[in-house]
């Protein structure tokens, strides 16, 4: 557990260890937060994000994020459960081995609805999960935030974050802890790679 | 600009509204984010409390009864039951009915509650949702075993379609396979919405977690969680979807299960108003049982600030809603029963179920039918308990509050009882008439379909989070950024 502690001068150091991957501001309430970001924001940064223990109602438009598209991945699930589910049926009871029962027909849509209806939402509801793990990059294995003692302790409780990333073209070393500092973020920390 | 940190701890004074028109907080005492981080973590994490282990006991004991029962079934033959001709179905799918109706009031909570923006569902969403889960583990056991040779029923067969040797497929055409796409399609989406809800909270489990063990479970499944916005994005578009998802989804489940009865031509069961019908009844069900277990729960495990006595009351309310809604569908049963002129439907109404021995046998001089107790106990503890909740005082009066959910748990197993029994004991040819009673294996496997259902419960409390943290906070004041404890200046934003 290396937690990185002030560094206003980048030393450059040989190790891979001390690479540095953001710079991390904290915040007591989301208000504070939300205003950070709309400044952050306006600055014009990229890649950067927000941290908090539940989702704050506004902080996408604070970010200038668009809407989520997790719902086409739900879209692309539903039609191949409910395509499936009516081939497979029609598969089976018309052409693969026809039985007749009770006189009924061999296929019909009507009688293939409701199983087609469960497998719609089977695969709607797998859509968006994967949809949602692949648009969020999760399962993610290693985390450079992590290792930061303010952020281990406080990201899932009740503290607030701003993390800055280095490889940012906007980034800078002094001007980027200026914003950060001006935005009222407290214990401003470089947190390496 | 924002820059005073002091600004979250002082209350700086705004307006208030007048006191009539302020709702009760959902969390109590103004607690704070870390309060609830390590008031509902700590149930998880702490000491075992001393009830734990008998309650855990008495239920793996239960557990293994019902395994043992089912073995025991599977190796003898379904002849161990008490079903006979030509009551072919009784407790087997009485049970699968009573557990899968169960499971209803979490999806309803999570998924129907977060779409009406019901706020207040966010502290009992979490141990809903699991309930659910666990009673349609139990469900499922029912229809499974039920058919006797299970090696017929689960892999090469009659439940999910597979290529068997004699090249046959399931029959497609029957409400029972329907049933079997429904229920599994319900378990399946019930457990990723859950898990979906989880993810947050793991990750608050895995930063809290000191042994090596717990930060790797923890950590595990909770997918290297930030909490970042970018995810938080996505995460609750998916949430919702999830949420838009399942709601069409119970209602279809138990309409579903109505159709196995609904879709056949026996009086009794060939009825339009079964869905509904059911539906209904398993809401009122679940909410019978999710008070059951919260109202334990949030004294034992010291989360009454959290599970106000207003979510005990809000929950009475949808009692008595949905058990109104169930006294209607027994009473327009009956009338349609009598306004169809289906002599052999309006029989089973009154000669099979309601003619009691001193009121309705003599009314409508006929014998007192067989189980005119079966249907008069469903009658009071579903149409007549939840009425009490009319009273203010009675629906905040915990120990009553818990009496008449275990009323509504009765009555609803009555009410399958009383669905399928009643209809099947007498056949067309009254030389075809047969009582049903239970054997003991009957008895003792519905027993310990309890103990299975608490066990789980019971593994729930002690390594998860029982309340959804995160969710919890996203209600509170202090998370709302336009709000003054939520670090808001001024009244202008």
């Amino acid at each position: 557990m290396s937690n990185t502690t002030q560094s206003t001068v980048s030393t450059g150091s040989t190790t891979a260890v001390s690479r540095p991957h953001s710079i991390l501001a904290e915040y007591t309430t989301p208000a504070d937060l939300m205003h950070a970001a709309e400044v952050v924001r306006d600055a014009g940064y990229k890649y950067w994000d927000v941290y908090s223990p539940f989702p704050i109602h506004g902080m996408d438009d604070a970010m200038g994020l668009g809407n989520s598209k997790v719902g086409y991945f739900t879209f692309v699930g539903g039609c191949t459960g409910f395509t499936a589910g009516m081939s497979m049926i029609w598969w089976m009871s018309q052409y693969d081995y026809p039985i007749v029962v009770g006189g009924k027909p061999l296929f019909s849509p009507l009688y293939a609805f409701p199983v087609s209806y469960e497998m719609t939402i089977l695969l709607s509801a797998f859509g968006t999960l994967f949809g949602m793990a692949f648009l969020n990059k999760l399962p993610r294995w290693y985390n450079p935030l992590f290792k930061n003692k303010r952020f281990h302790a406080g990201a899932q409780n009740d503290k607030f974050f701003i993390a800055i990333e280095v490889t940012d073209p906007r980034y800078s070393e002094t001007e980027t802890r200026k914003l950060l500092e001006s935005t009222g973020g407290k214990h401003i920390e470089q947190v390496e790679e | 600009m924002a820059s005073e940190a002091a600004v979250s701890t002082g209350l700086p004074k705004v307006q208030a509204p007048p006191a009539e028109l302020e709702r009760e907080p959902l969390v109590h005492h103004n607690r704070s984010l870390a309060w609830i981080t390590n008031q509902v973590a700590g149930v998880a994490e702490g000491r075992t409390p001393k009830w734990w282990w008998p309650a855990f006991l008495i239920s793996a004991c239960g557990t293994l009864m019902l395994f043992t029962m089912v073995t025991y079934l599977i190796s003898t033959g379904v002849g161990v039951w008490g079903l006979n001709q030509p009551n072919a179905w009784a407790w087997d799918i009485t049970n699968f009915v009573f557990w899968i109706g169960i499971g209803h009031a979490g999806t309803l909570i999570s998924a129907v509650l977060f779409l009406l923006r019901q706020k207040w569902r966010t502290s009992i969403n979490r141990a809903a949702e699991a309930m659910t889960i666990f009673a349609v583990v139990c469900a499922g056991i029912f229809p499974v075993v039920h058919t006797g040779r299970v090696w017929f029923a689960t892999l090469p067969g009659y439940l999910i379609p597979f290529p068997n040797s004699n090249g046959i497929w399931p029959q497609f055409r029957s409400p029972l396979l329907w049933d079997v796409f429904a229920v599994s399609t319900y378990a399946t989406v019930s457990t990723l919405f859950w898990y979906v809800g989880l993810v947050p909270d793991l990750a608050t489990m895995r930063d809290r977690a000191k042994s090596k063990l717990r930060k790797f479970c923890y950590g595990l499944f909770a997918l290297g969680w930030s909490g970042s916005n970018r995810n938080w994005s996505n995460y609750e578009k998916a949430y919702l979807i999830l949420a838009g998802l399942s709601t069409p989804l119970v209602l279809s489940v138990h309409s579903i299960v109505s159709f196995d009865f609904a879709v056949s031509q026996l009086p009794g069961w060939h009825a339009t108003i079964f869905p509904p019908y059911f539906v209904a009844g398993a809401i009122f069900s679940g909410f019978g049982m999710v008070l059951t277990l919260m109202i334990p729960l949030r004294s034992l495990c010291k989360l009454e600030d959290l599970i106000t006595v207003r979510h005990v009351e809000l929950m009475c309310k949808v009692l008595l809603a949905t058990g109104s809604i169930v006294g209607y569908a027994y009473i327009m049963e009956f009338f349609i029963a009598w306004y169809g002129g289906n002599p052999y439907e309006l029989d089973v109404f009154i000669k099979n179920r309601a003619a009691d021995p001193w009121i309705f046998g003599p009314m409508f001089k006929v014998d007192p039918a067989p189980y005119w107790w079966a249907y008069w106990s469903m009658m009071i503890c579903n149409v007549i308990s939840p009425h009490f909740f009319w009273f203010k005082k009675l629906r905040t009066s915990m120990v009553f509050v818990w009496i008449i959910a275990g009323f509504v748990n009765v009555g609803m197993w009555f009410e399958r009882f009383n669905i399928i029994v009643t209809s099947l004991h007498r056949d067309f040819l009254p030389s075809n008439w047969g009582m049903f009673s239970p054997t003991w294996v009957d008895i003792m496997t519905f027993t310990g379909s309890f103990g299975l259902f608490m066990t789980l419960f019971l593994l729930f409390m002690k390594f998860l989070p029982v309340i959804a943290i995160s969710e919890v906070k996203g209600v509170t004041p202090q998370a709302d950024p336009h709000h003054p404890l939520g670090g808001a200046k001024g009244g202008h934003h």
